[in-house]
């Protein structure tokens, strides 16, 4: 047998072999029950199923927490990441402590913390209630991320636009802002949807926190239709999550695949 | 273009230089790259220096609008000292057209936005004007037609003489070139030299690191070389170039003409 018959017959046995397992596992499987426990009929109905609480309640939260958490995470990053590159250097040691402080700790310590830790040891209750608190705990840590993308754009720039446009006069500032800034930012899209991707996902952490009917996120209204709602006992509020969650994160890796590789084409 | 605009007192009639550097030193860490200059522009004129490669000719140039820190000496542009803490170094900077090598257009704006962003953040200029003088400097560089294109969507020649348009849309007093022509493809090099003698004739002070020696010769009042971070030898450049004293620079023209 030659060295590429030989290679054939492998590729023929590995196909054989995935069909057979295919095939035993979908005999085997005990359809009616595989159903009625990840796709109930009653939980998926469109007219009285759980789709509507799950897409008005759950993903309109996701979707609007993510948002303030990333507006507030990017702002925040920006001040870090300046801070980082400040002339200032109590300025780099505060901001470089911060980061490697938020980065080093799970979010849902830092969220757990705004919610109970601080009202406890300062009788301050953040805005917003738990939800607002989480938020505050996830802006804190996706802050401290961000930060590292957007020093890592700001120092991709070529020292030559910081040169010629202080050559033309402009303040430090100036030059930050309308020549830095701009490039850094289109050079950190691809990492900052990333970013986005990671937040809506961690937005489910907001779930533990506990929250009002209407002020629940995804993970939350799914959690509650297992033991509540048409589906009650099953699994299927939890795999419609799943699939929600994916409608919105699988454009976005897409985008971001996209960007990367238009990046890469760029010539300069 | 005069030397006029300084109000420091001097005496009456004697012209301040437009770029005066006396006894300037540049370490980098224990590698001396200047050592020890003193160098001269007139208003008016045009002074190119040449080199070899490390004879710290750029170095000399970017100290003059301060974007390499001297490490000991002074300089004065227009008779003001720039390394005062007292002087307003963004204002001289603003004063100073610079080009460099690598043209340092910013890609994200389009030809007439680089051309205006100076002229509206620092001359505060309203955008009507910053874009009648970006047209006019632009027109001066012959690329009229291109004010709405992206850096990236030119030639390198075109690129260089964009970057001359956004100096000079500041009005400045005085232009550094830090080798200009150095990153272009020999076809495009005529372009740029060509706007580069145009502004001399139009009497604009000039200094130019160059390895253009046609340039040199032929557009410079005066030459100086450089090397091993010091001035061997300047001059006329005619007679820089044809009758060079010092040895080095005998070795140096026989290898670059």
């Amino acid at each position: 047998m030659t060295r590429r018959q030989r290679a054939a017959l492998i590729q023929v046995v590995l196909y054989a072999v995935l069909v057979v397992g295919i095939v035993v596992l979908a005999l085997v499987a005990d359809w009616p029950t595989i159903r009625d426990n990840f796709w109930n009929p009653d939980g998926v109905s469109w007219a009285d199923g759980n789709w509507q609480d799950l897409i008005t309640i759950g993903l309109v939260n996701t979707v609007k927490y993510t948002a303030i958490a990333f507006g507030g995470g990017l702002a925040l990053g920006l001040l870090l990441a300046l801070m980082r590159l400040s002339p200032v250097a109590p300025y780099r040691w505060l901001a470089t402590a911060y980061i490697e402080f938020f980065r080093g700790l799970p979010a849902l310590v830092v969220m757990v913390f705004m919610a109970t830790g601080l009202p406890i040891a300062f009788g301050w209750t953040p805005p917003g209630g738990l939800v607002g608190a989480g938020l505050i705990g996830l802006i804190l840590v996706a802050g401290a991320y961000m930060a590292e993308t957007l020093r890592a754009g700001i120092q991709a720039v070529p020292k030559g636009q910081t040169e010629a446009a202080r050559s033309l006069g402009m303040r430090p500032g100036a030059t930050t802002v309308r020549v830095v800034l701009p490039q850094a930012f289109r050079i950190v899209i691809p990492p900052l949807t990333n970013e986005f991707v990671l937040l809506i996902k961690d937005t489910a952490l907001l779930f533990l926190l506990g929250a009002a009917a209407d002020q629940r996120e995804l993970t939350s209204v799914a959690r509650d239709f297992l033991s509540s709602g048409p589906s009650t006992g099953t699994a299927t509020s939890l795999i419609q999550a799943a699939i929600l969650y994916l409608v919105i994160t699988l454009p976005l890796t897409q985008l971001v695949a996209w960007l990367e590789r238009r990046q890469r084409r760029a010539v300069r | 273009m005069t030397a006029e605009q300084t109000s420091l007192p001097r005496e009456p009639g004697a012209p301040v230089p437009a770029i005066q550097v006396r006894g300037l030193h540049k370490h980098y860490g224990r590698h001396e790259v200047l050592q020890g200059i003193d160098f001269q522009v007139d208003a008016g004129q045009v002074v190119c220096v040449i080199g070899p490669s490390g004879s710290g000719k750029s170095t000399l140039l970017r100290c003059v609008n301060r974007l390499e820190e001297p490490t000991s000496g002074e300089i004065l542009i227009e008779g003001i000292d720039i390394c005062d803490r007292r002087t307003d170094l963004d204002d001289i900077r603003s004063r100073i057209g610079m080009v460099f090598q690598q043209f340092n257009l910013f890609p994200h704006l389009s030809v007439l936005k680089n051309l205006t962003l100076a002229q509206r953040n620092v001359r505060r200029r309203s955008k009507d004007e910053a874009v009648e003088i970006a047209r006019q400097t632009l027109a001066k560089v012959g690329l009229s037609d291109k004010e709405s294109a992206y850096p990236a969507h030119l030639s390198g020649g075109q690129q260089q003489r964009v970057a001359i348009a956004r100096a000079l849309s500041m009005n400045p007093d005085m232009m550094l070139f830090d080798e200009p022509t150095s990153a272009l493809d020999p076809e495009l090099v005529g372009d740029v030299l060509a706007v580069m003698k145009e502004l001399a004739q139009e009497g604009m002070t000039m200094m130019v690191v160059t390895h253009e020696m046609g340039f040199a010769r032929e557009v410079g009042d005066h030459l100086v070389f450089m090397d091993g971070g010091v001035v061997v030898e300047e001059g006329r450049p005619a007679d820089v170039l044809s009758h060079p004293q010092h040895e080095r620079t005998q070795s140096f023209l026989s290898k670059v003409l």
